[in-house]
């Protein structure tokens, strides 16, 4: 390829990449200006942490609380989801369980993971009131177990089958269980593909706002949730809304920067296989 | 492997089983059962009188809903199409470079991992017309500020915008990992006998990709028909009904106004739109696999 060809290029991906980053770069620096800054639109401007200490500290904000309860859901429903599917991939990849079961399950995963969640998260709310935990983090978890399962169950199924058969099959004849085999033998070696998974996972239920709000309350209600509140409530506190916003993008900016490469493979590894 | 005992087959299998059963499929029966219902709320106990199929004869005149599925067929349509054509370009440029490629796309994964409602926050500020930085902009070149998201003929158009923003890394993700993973003898014979840029790219790219594309194309189809979040913020279907979408018109019946029939006879409709989809979807495919 010619030189110029090869600057026109970079010059075209380098502009796409500013359309990213602007508007995100905007908004945090506008959680660093006072309301006026931001309404008269001068581009020099004085930062200020008000917005900050405001969202985090004031007796009118839980953003800390939300942080808190999103890093709770987010964890404990990516440890449940992330084995549940890891132990039903396997078990469907390399158990003879008759063709019909692996038909029917992954057929109503998949139609499972094209319904709105909304289309559900009433019902979820009526089971959760009958048996009591309305009012705690184990109906949110579980819910968002089950909706990142069907996802865990395929990424989980191509990283299971590309074990080699033979070192299963070693491990038998030499006397070792199912858990002792799982254990030592096949996590072992789907590892890079479990991190894959769980980045998405985590990010993915830390992402979740339709069910979590109708599934939490004041006390345990998840950042999106609090996030909406504040582009909500009476009076529109901009400043404060791009503050929270800038907050709530701080996970995934760290997962990002440690683990660009396990979300890229968990992103395509399903599509290519 | 044969001879496995009932307890690593049912203690591997059971749980995601029981999880898919109890969560998805009971609330599932409890959709179908509400639906034939009217239920009327009288000190905190909830009471359900049977009215037969009514509510499902009522969803075609529901003036909410057909707003809201003509805005999510335009919506989809829109947004996946111009994500398809943006994040093939971008992917066919990003495979041509070989310094700078991670960076590129670990930066172009960024939307992809924030929030729905965090992106919708954000745009809101953007689209803002007193201080949003596109009119500020569009102030630059003369243009008269306008209200982008409070507008009934630019609203939609700007929600589409902005899910372009938002999804087009991701099919650029998928289609790149498929360009990389393309054989290269094609390519270099092609070379040999002079194929210009064009007819390799109509000749060779695009019929190996075709697997590839009809893959990123259906997961972003799925979640495009389940768009929520970004809506909720940036318009909440407004102004009027000009960016009412399907899953919100379910949220304002279900949840807003609290009909727990109708809105369940609305979930269900919606759902059996949704595996309508998959079987078309499915069938295709096994039609084109047959045919290749």
């Amino acid at each position: 390829m010619r030189r110029s060809h090869r600057l026109l290029i970079h010059a075209a991906l380098i502009a796409v990449g500013a359309a990213i980053l602007v508007p995100v770069i905007w908004v945090i620096t506008a959680g660093f200006r006072t309301q006026i800054s931001l309404l008269t639109g001068e581009f020099l401007f004085n930062p200020v942490l008000s917005n900050f200490t405001e969202v985090l500290f004031s007796k009118t904000s839980d953003f800390l609380v939300n942080y808190r309860n999103s890093l709770i859901v987010g964890s404990a429903s990516t440890v449940l989801c992330l084995t549940i599917a890891t132990l039903a991939a396997w078990s469907l990849a390399r158990l003879d369980w008759p063709r019909w079961v692996v038909h029917v399950f992954l057929g109503w995963a998949l139609l499972f993971q094209m319904l709105p969640p909304l289309a559900l998260a009433g019902a979820w709310y009526t089971m959760a009131r009958a048996v009591g935990l309305e009012n705690s983090f184990a109906g949110l978890i579980l819910a968002h177990t089950v909706l990142n399962l069907p996802m865990a169950l395929w990424l989980m199924g191509v990283f299971v089958r590309e074990v080699p058969l033979e070192l299963e099959e070693a491990a038998r004849i030499d006397g070792a269980s199912t858990p002792v085999l799982l254990w030592h033998v096949v996590l072992p070696l789907i590892a890079p593909g479990l991190a894959a998974c769980a980045i998405l996972t985590f990010v993915f239920s830390w992402n979740e706002f339709a069910v979590a709000l109708n599934l939490t309350m004041k006390q345990t209600a998840t950042v999106p949730v609090a996030i909406a509140k504040f582009a909500q409530d009476f009076e529109i506190r901009y400043t404060q809304m791009a503050a929270a916003a800038g907050l709530s993008i701080l996970p995934a900016l760290v997962l990002l920067i440690i683990g660009q490469r396990y979300i890229v493979r968990g992103l395509t590894q399903g599509a290519v296989k | 492997m044969k001879g496995e005992g009932a307890l690593s087959r049912w203690g591997t299998f059971g749980p995601a089983l029981l999880l898919m059963l109890a969560l998805g499929l009971l609330p599932l029966a409890n959709l179908v059962y509400t639906s034939f219902h009217t239920v009327t709320w009288s000190g905190g106990r909830a009471t359900f009188t049977p009215v037969g199929i009514k509510h499902y004869l009522d969803l075609p005149h529901d003036p909410l809903l057909r707003a809201g599925l003509r805005n999510t067929i335009v919506f989809a349509i829109g947004a996946v199409g111009g994500q398809m054509v943006l994040g093939f370009a971008l992917a066919m440029l990003c495979s041509r470079v070989s310094r700078g490629r991670v960076v590129y796309r670990a930066l172009f994964i960024l939307p992809i991992l924030i929030p729905g409602i965090v992106i919708g926050a954000i745009w809101k500020l953007m689209l803002n017309y007193d201080f949003g930085l596109l009119n500020q902009i569009t102030d630059l070149f003369g243009f008269e500020p306008r209200n982008w998201l409070g507008d009934q003929s630019t609203a939609l158009a700007s929600v589409i915008a902005v899910d372009i923003w938002h999804w087009t890394p991701f099919c650029f993700l998928l289609l790149l990992a498929g360009l990389e993973s393309l054989p290269q003898d094609p390519y270099e014979a092609a070379r040999i006998d002079g194929a210009t840029w064009w007819q390799e790219l109509r000749y060779i790219t695009l019929p190996l990709m075709a697997p590839a594309i009809a893959v990123t194309f259906a997961f972003r189809l799925v979640i495009a028909f389940k768009v929520f979040d970004e809506i909720y913020l940036m318009t909440g279907g407004g102004p009027v009904t000009a960016t009412e979408v399907l899953s919100f018109t379910l949220f304002q019946r279900l949840f807003t106004e609290d009909r727990a029939g109708y809105g369940s006879a609305m979930a269900i409709a919606i759902i059996f739109l949704c595996s309508l989809m998959l079987v078309v979807a499915l069938s295709v495919r096994r039609r084109s696999e047959t045919a290749g």
